[in-house]
């Protein structure tokens, strides 16, 4: 038996399941409710502007990156209890989602 | 007529026996007994081939362990009046080997509890001349209620991990790792981790916390997994520099 | 004596088999749609990067029917989440202040005060 390599999945996992926590509720309540509503209508010049800055891509990245590698580490242990295993197909699937997700948002980040 | 209460209980005896099958007792109502009360009853009375561990009968010797209406109990902390509506269904501990009748095979779970050198390592040995290893009351406060283990195995029953991979550490070795962990005076963290931070010790746990909910000691064994897995992630790290983290 | 120990099947929905297997699903199954959602926020992203047009689109995208439902249904798993995992961080990393424990409901309602307050920065942010 050895020390497992899991803390580099994990603690990017656990800062997820944080900001989901704190952040994504809000920001569904503003896609999901207040811009169908028109309470809200993020204008491009505003949205463009704040992706334009470097923390805004920071922040903006966070946002979708963390919570999409929590999903990720979580739906793969969820589907080792649904009887799926643990194999090679299931981590790829799940991880490798979570990074296309990552990897397409700091590209457009990087392209606004 | 007095009252009486059916009690279903799982048999298997493997001389006789190719697969375990439920046996029907009915035993007298006593507002006062609990359930190991009524499994003495038939073994004093109507069947004396019925097999199970027991000894203290208050809740502190950790040998009388069974599922019971499936749900992971001591026999002798689940009282009769709370099952007066309907069977009551006795089976071994689940996630275990049966041994026989109500008995599971255990040698797993002593190999596990072993494993994680649950005894306290010094870092420095002193001299007696230098007298004790001292430590304050709030120093024990920080592990003391992972030092109420009693080894009874509900923890491991209750637990879907426990159940989806025979090789996992379990709930209750992994507390008792943290409670020399959090001991003032150990200083075998480190030592312990090849066993505790591997793939089978913390990391098989998904928080389930089914194994704190039915402790009958309130030991929480998922607390004290979920801060084995802080501390060993930041140690993890730790490791990573160059001059080595806490090795 | 001859041993013989027995060994019994798990079956595959063992989780249906008690109520809090049960709930403990549900809690996991919300990582799905915080995954689900931020798949959305990044086709956000890469409209926003590929300009005016292409984000106005994705705003009237997110509003139209299908896309309010599914993010209501977001919603409720993200709230759930939020409120099951500030429910067991005191459990994850227990506090101590000055030598004395910091009670678990502290730290809960020092959560939701953060909740509270992030959630109200994003909207004044978003221009609300």
């Amino acid at each position: 038996m050895a020390r497992s390599n899991k803390p580099i999945l994990w603690l990017p996992f656990a800062a997820g399941g944080l900001v989901a926590a704190l952040i994504t509720p809000v920001l569904i309540l503003i896609t999901g409710m207040l811009v169908p509503l028109g309470v809200l209508h993020l204008p491009y010049e505003r949205m463009a502007a704040f992706a334009h800055n470097p923390i805004g891509k920071l922040i903006l990245l966070g946002i979708v990156a963390l919570p999409a590698w929590h999903a990720a580490h979580r739906l793969r242990m969820t589907a080792h209890d649904l009887g799926l295993g643990s194999g090679f197909a299931v981590k790829a699937a799940c991880y490798g989602a979570a990074l296309v997700m990552i990897v397409a948002g700091a590209a457009a980040l990087l392209a606004v | 007529m007095s009252e009486t209460v059916t009690l279903e209980v799982l048999r298997y005896h493997p001389e006789t026996d190719s697969k375990p099958h439920f046996q029907s007792y009915t035993v007298p109502y006593h507002e006062d007994w609990v359930v190991l009360d009524a499994l003495n009853h038939i073994k004093d009375h109507l069947d004396g081939t019925l097999t199970y561990r027991w000894s203290c009968h208050m809740a502190v010797c950790g040998s009388c362990g069974m599922m019971i209406n499936g749900e992971p109990k001591l026999s002798c902390h689940a009282f009769l009046r709370d099952y007066r509506n309907g069977v009551v269904r006795i089976e071994p501990l689940d996630h275990f080997p049966i041994e026989r009748d109500l008995v599971i095979v255990m040698d797993s779970f002593m190999e596990k509890l072993s494993s994680v050198k649950p005894y306290m390592i010094v870092e420095r040995e002193k001299p007696l001349s230098e007298g004790e290893y001292l430590q304050t009351p709030a120093l024990l406060n920080v592990y003391k209620q992972y030092t109420q283990c009693i080894n009874c195995l509900l923890c491991y029953a209750a637990c879907p991990q426990c159940a989806l991979n025979q090789d996992f550490i379990g709930p209750a070795a992994l507390a008792l790792a943290h409670r020399y962990n959090l001991d003032s005076r150990d200083g075998g963290k480190d030592q312990r981790a090849d066993v505790v931070a591997s793939d089978e010790g913390i990391w098989e746990c998904t928080f389930v916390g089914a194994c704190s909910e039915v402790c009958p000691k309130h030991v929480d064994p998922a607390a004290a997994i979920q801060q084995t897995k802080i501390s060993a992630s930041v140690d993890w790290f730790k490791n990573l520099l160059p001059r080595g983290g806490s090795a | 004596m001859s041993r013989r120990p027995y060994v019994r099947e798990v079956r595959r929905a063992w989780w249906l088999g008690q109520p809090r297997y049960v709930v403990y699903m549900i809690r996991e199954l919300t990582s799905l749609f915080i995954g689900l959602y931020s798949a959305w926020l990044v086709i956000g992203l890469v409209r926003l990067a590929q300009g005016r047009t292409a984000w106005e689109g994705f705003l009237a995208a997110t509003s139209s029917p299908p896309a309010v439902l599914f993010q209501f249904v977001c919603l409720a798993f993200a709230a759930y989440h939020s409120i099951t995992w500030f429910a067991v961080t005191p459990k994850a990393m227990p506090l101590t202040l000055q030598g004395k424990p910091v009670s678990g409901n502290v730290i809960v309602a020092g959560h939701y005060a953060a909740w509270a307050l992030v959630s109200l920065v994003v909207l004044i942010a978003a221009g609300v």
